[in-house]
């Protein structure tokens, strides 16, 4: 093999590294190309002790949980005599993310090593990488371009993902491949980790950190922590809108300013309203907070915000902050499973009511607390954290945005609630017509 | 070590009949929309035949008694 000889330096200790070798835009970056960049993974030791180098990595995962990854998998088929299965999950339903979809499109292979590596440590009778149906056949080419390399001692199986915002979450998973609807399990019975797939225990990754898993395979934690901080080390993907001029994928470093890797500076606050951290079930901040904020789940969960997924949304000035939320909430109404009568009726509630601030505020009568007060009613109660995602989001934009909210209760509906909407949603399901999503894949 | 004794309600399961609520009113509240809503966590031995028959008598066997060792 054509690789670096592991007396040279490892790749990747300055950025990009999960984006090395791929241009602004372009296609997918070929096996040949792969292995010469990063080498062939030694999937022997793999076996033996990669759940230890994972774990001195400090590895969490990039779903948007942000668990330890060797806990996770010490913690799979722990007491099962059954084989595990490993899941990639590249689904990603959230509309204001691209990462896991450009990982798929231009670095595939990246993916697939992660998930065979799993698989080999993990002693899986199956790996399946689960993704949006217009990536399958790409994917699929990827996975057999690697047959003469044998980098997959298990076959790789490469399984569609219908396009839905519940589609990657962990339990609609696991059900989605066992032939049932791509909807979430009650989780609080039983763990996917003992029984999943097919009955067996089940690890479900996100397709980012397996490709994290892939390059710290190779190249070792020491390595893993020569970017990032001593607290918070390695790289992460993020999904930029709002910043420039279409939806980016960046990678920067865990624990550095976001100021800095957004570029912003503090005439920010002139520019955005806000800014939504996490996605649509994700949380939103103050210019202000935004600014303070360093790249890591325990930064924002000290300003209560999440980073998820890793979605960034400036919004700008030029946009009604309650329109948005209005729309976005019920885009999450509409996309529920439709399982559980708290978020059935707590989100068409929801959603009625922010639909009623940004549009018609007269309707409510000045009071905003009831909003809040069927956030407390819907927390918690459903199978899967849907709703609790829909909550937080309503939650903060009534708090960072307060002054909206008061002014709409006072004078009705702005100006700039009639305007198209700049948070993409898709486009069948969007309440009202606006600008569409581009995907940077 | 003790045992902890919560109610569960499968929120997949739950359609909602009430019954459970009716049947043990002393830790299960309903929604606006006639969904159980369970207050508080430890369930001490004294109400535990309420619970028990809740449990039971739930039609969609949506409510379960969990327990575990604190």
């Amino acid at each position: 093999m054509n690789g670096p000889s592991h007396r040279d330096p490892p790749p990747g200790e300055a950025l990009p590294r999960l984006l090395a070798g791929l241009g602004p835009d372009g296609g997918t970056l070929a096996i040949g190309e792969h292995l010469a960049r990063w080498g062939v993974p030694d999937l022997r030791a793999a076996r033996t002790d990669l759940v230890d180098r994972l774990e001195a990595s400090g590895l969490l995962g990039h779903g948007g949980a942000a668990f330890p990854v060797a806990t996770k998998w010490r913690s799979v088929g722990a007491g099962s005599r059954r084989r595990p299965v490993v899941v990639a999950n590249g689904a990603e339903g959230e509309p204001a993310s691209a990462k896991d979809a450009l990982l798929l499109a231009r670095s595939p292979h990246l993916v697939l090593d992660g998930a065979s590596l799993a698989g080999v440590a993990l002693g899986a009778s199956r790996v399946v990488v689960y993704v949006p149906e217009r990536l399958v056949p790409g994917v699929r080419r990827a996975v057999h371009d690697r047959h003469h390399h044998r980098l997959d001692p298990v076959g790789i199986e490469v399984v569609g993902a219908p396009d839905r915002f519940i589609a990657g979450q962990e339990t609609a998973v696991v059900n989605a491949l066992n032939g049932s609807p791509a909807v979430p399990s009650f989780a609080g019975l039983q763990s996917i980790r003992s029984r999943g797939v097919g009955g067996q225990p089940t690890l479900v990754h996100n397709v980012e950190t397996l490709a994290h898993v892939a390059l710290i395979a190779r190249f070792g934690a020491r390595w893993f922590g020569t970017l990032g901080t001593a607290q918070f080390p390695g790289t992460t993907l993020l999904t930029v809108t709002g910043r420039y001029e279409r939806p980016m994928v960046v990678e920067a470093p865990l624990g550095a300013p976001l100021r800095e890797v957004l570029q912003l500076s503090s005439g920010a606050k002139d520019e955005y309203a806000g800014a939504l951290l996490g996605g649509y079930g994700g949380t939103w901040v103050s210019v202000g907070t935004l600014l303070d904020l360093e790249l890591s789940e325990t930064s924002a969960r000290q300003h209560q915000a999440v980073l998820g997924p890793g979605v960034v949304v400036l919004l700008p000035r030029s946009v009604c902050p309650l329109a948005e939320v209005a729309r976005v909430t019920r885009y999450l109404q509409e996309q529920g499973a439709g399982q559980c009568g708290p978020c059935v009726h707590g989100l068409e509630a929801l959603a009625h009511q922010m639909g009623a601030l940004a549009f018609h505020p007269k309707a409510l009568r000045g009071r905003i607390d009831q909003v809040l007060e069927l956030c407390g009613l819907v927390e918690g109660r459903g199978a899967c954290r849907h709703p609790d995602g829909a909550t937080r989001l309503v939650r903060s934009a009534c708090s960072v945005f307060a002054d909206e909210v008061a002014r709409h209760l006072r004078h009705g509906p702005c100006q700039l609630s009639s305007k198209p909407a700049f948070l993409p949603l898709p486009a069948p399901r969007a309440v009202h017509s606006g600008r569409q999503a581009v995907r940077v894949s | 070590m003790r045992r902890k004794i919560s109610l569960l309600v499968n929120p997949t399961t739950c359609d909602g009949r009430g019954l459970c609520a009716e049947l043990f009113p002393e830790r299960i509240g309903m929604d606006p929309w006639g969904y159980p809503i369970v207050a508080g966590e430890d369930i001490p031995p004294g109400l535990l035949d309420h619970a028990e028959r809740a449990t039971l008598s739930c039609p969609r066997m949506a409510l379960h008694l969990i327990e575990r060792r604190v």
